[in-house]
């Protein structure tokens, strides 16, 4: 009898947050598989980037001239580096590093890119024309090319690096987030905001902003995957992140070009880390934005 | 009664690639303290246009409100600052929209949204905005109002989102609603519910209302005076029961006998107005309506006929003609 009760009782209350939050989740991973290991391999890397302290069986900075350039073994997984330092423990910290920088970066570029696009957009006229103008100059540089100029005037170093990457990526958020701003404009509703007195601002942030968080996500996990590549090619040309914090770009170049044929554990992992979560953010980036993207739902 | 809202000759024009267009072309009227004042004509006729004018929202800078006054409780709105302007809107003169699927923020939860004007103009804070935003879903019909305020619009079907649309308008005890077409996107059987709500909401509260419609059947029933608006200029003005009783322009007489009625026989066919509304940028000189008109004269091509008075200062005609429809009608 207790026991009919206690399940009529569970079958009565509603369904917890968590349970709902599981079940999305195991919606989207059988219907979007290529995601969901996207999504996986993101995850692994977080989790390795935030206990990176734990999971490193080696200090990332220390040197141990007694085991330079050793090949990978029992003591040292994936070898060594040219100082001697263990490249596992380096391909651990440098997740953090690029997570930093590729998720600052991101964040940064496609949010001031959504502010631009949705005050350009609500603003219209002159101002759009003018803003967009800019937009269309900033766009015509290469992300590479514009984040080099970035660097050349700001200096090396993870911030600037940050900030380097985050600029040229404005322009491409900005342009997509307002053409979508622009149909949210002409929606009745803002011009009820208006009639109800609300200021521009207000309209802008409160009002506008989130009914374009669709595109923004999306322009955000696509640009995580590039950010994290950008980082690592401004790494490897030597301006970006220095030694010897550990970061994969870095470990690209320098002693690992010279060594290439003797140790190529040096360059061999760290690119492969590269590949791997660039890969991985970009299958979660393609699978959110079908998913998010009422025009490309199939089913 | 004293005037709240008196528009005086306003001019609203758009610049568009074929020409400038006078949307609205000198047009006086007004609301009273309480009463409910009707704008009526057809799509394109300018109606919409005037009450956007009246909120100072018409899009720039293809459109530009040109000339005239719009007084309410005597400053004159059109010399106010953008600052001063926002502190009219929503507060003291709230709108209304005609699509109540999308005049909400699809976003924002019901309580959000009704709460958000309260702490803006009335600086509430959150709990009390809270209570006066149950209190308002309770007054416009909405049940079980504590719950809903979590919900989204979505979750509401079209005529419980014209009932929130009439809750976030009256929520700072403004002195005038200008509502753009109310019922047009609901049922037959909702409209008549949200306009009796109207109706008995701002007898209730004292609002006064211009109800923006091109349904005369609304008019007859919701409207103390009425103004019949065509090709932008106010073709006729009266009390509602003198415009359905006496009317005095071809138009409106034209407007009255294609509507069907169920106090009347039915007849074959409804007696429609032969031809289209004029192209607005090219107005010909005179009256607007002459191309289509039964009663026209050689003068209605040259000169447009200014309103004026049969006999009755409270119901003004634009036609040179009116006096032989009127007689006619009467034989």
């Amino acid at each position: 009898m207790a026991v009919t009760k206690e399940t009529l009782d569970r079958l009565a209350t509603p369904k917890p947050e968590r349970a709902r939050w599981l079940q999305a989740t195991l919606d989207f991973t059988r219907q979007r598989p290529l995601g969901a290991i996207g999504a996986a391999i993101i995850l692994v890397m977080a989790v390795v980037g935030l206990s990176a302290e734990w999971l490193a069986p080696y200090d990332a900075l220390q040197t141990d001239y007694g085991a330079m350039l050793a090949a990978p073994s029992g003591a040292h997984w994936l070898g060594t580096d040219a100082y001697g330092r263990d490249v596992f423990s380096r391909v651990i910290f440098g997740s953090r590093t690029a997570l930093i920088v590729g998720l600052g970066a991101s964040i940064i570029g496609a949010t001031l890119g959504a502010l631009i696009g949705v005050a350009s957009a609500f603003f219209g006229g002159r101002i759009d024309l003018v803003v967009q103008r800019i937009m269309d100059v900033l766009i015509s540089f290469p992300l590479i090319i514009l984040a080099l100029a970035v660097v050349a005037i700001l200096g090396t170093g993870v911030q600037n690096v940050i900030l380097a990457i985050a600029i040229p990526m404005i322009p491409r958020c900005a342009r997509v987030v307002r053409s979508s701003a622009l149909a949210v404009r002409e929606m009745p509703y803002v011009d009820a905001a208006r009639a109800a007195g609300f200021t521009d601002a207000r309209i802008v942030l409160r009002h506008m902003l989130p009914n374009v968080t669709a595109p923004y996500l999306i322009m955000l996990t696509a640009f995580l995957g590039q950010a994290i590549l950008l980082e690592a090619s401004l790494s490897f040309l030597g301006l970006g992140v220095q030694e010897p914090v550990a970061a994969w770009g870095l470990m690209l170049r320098g002693a690992a070009v010279e060594f290439a044929e003797t140790a190529p554990w040096m360059a061999i992992f760290p690119g492969l880390a590269i590949s791997l979560a660039v890969f991985g953010f970009n299958l979660f980036g393609d699978s959110l934005r079908d998913a998010l993207d009422p025009r490309l739902r199939t089913q | 009664m004293a005037s709240l809202l008196e528009v005086r000759n306003l001019q609203t024009s758009f610049s568009t690639a074929s020409g400038v267009v006078r949307a609205v072309d000198g047009v006086s009227w007004d609301v009273r303290e309480g009463e409910t004042v009707a704008l009526v004509g057809e799509s394109g006729c300018g109606k919409s246009v005037s009450a956007l004018s009246v909120m100072r929202l018409v899009a720039e800078p293809a459109g530009r409100i040109e000339g005239g006054q719009i007084l309410f409780k005597g400053r004159d709105l059109l010399l106010l600052s953008d600052e001063e302007m926002r502190h009219v809107r929503g507060r003291e003169i709230a709108m209304i929209f005609q699509e109540p699927m999308t005049s909400l923020n699809p976003v924002l939860t019901i309580g959000r949204q009704l709460t958000e004007g309260l702490e803006i103009h009335m600086k509430m804070a959150r709990e009390p905005a809270q209570a006066r935003a149950i209190e308002l879903l309770g007054m416009v019909g909405i049940p079980d109002p504590a719950r809903r305020l979590g919900q989204y619009p979505h979750h509401f079907s079209g005529g419980m989102r014209q009932r929130m649309m009439i809750a976030m308008a009256l929520a700072c005890n403004p002195s005038l609603i200008l509502a753009d077409e109310p019922t047009t996107a609901l049922d037959v059987t909702i409209q008549a519910q949200i306009l009796e709500l109207l109706k008995d909401l701002s007898r209730r509260l004292g609002v006064a209302m211009l109800i923006i419609t091109h349904n005369l059947g609304v008019v007859a029933r919701y409207a103390d005076r009425v103004n019949v608006m065509y090709a932008g200029r106010i073709i006729e003005q009266a009390s509602a029961g003198d415009l359905y009783g006496d009317p005095q322009h071809p138009y409106t007489l034209g407007l009255l006998r294609s509507v069907p009625r169920l106090d009347e026989p039915r007849r074959a066919h409804l007696a429609p107005i032969e031809g289209q509304p004029p192209d607005l940028t090219r107005l010909p000189p005179g009256c607007a309506f002459a191309p289509r008109c039964a009663f026209r004269v050689e003068r209605c091509a040259e000169a447009v006929p200014p309103l004026r008075s049969l006999g009755s200062a409270e119901h003004l005609t634009a036609c040179w003609e009116a006096e032989r429809l009127v007689n006619r009608a009467a034989a």
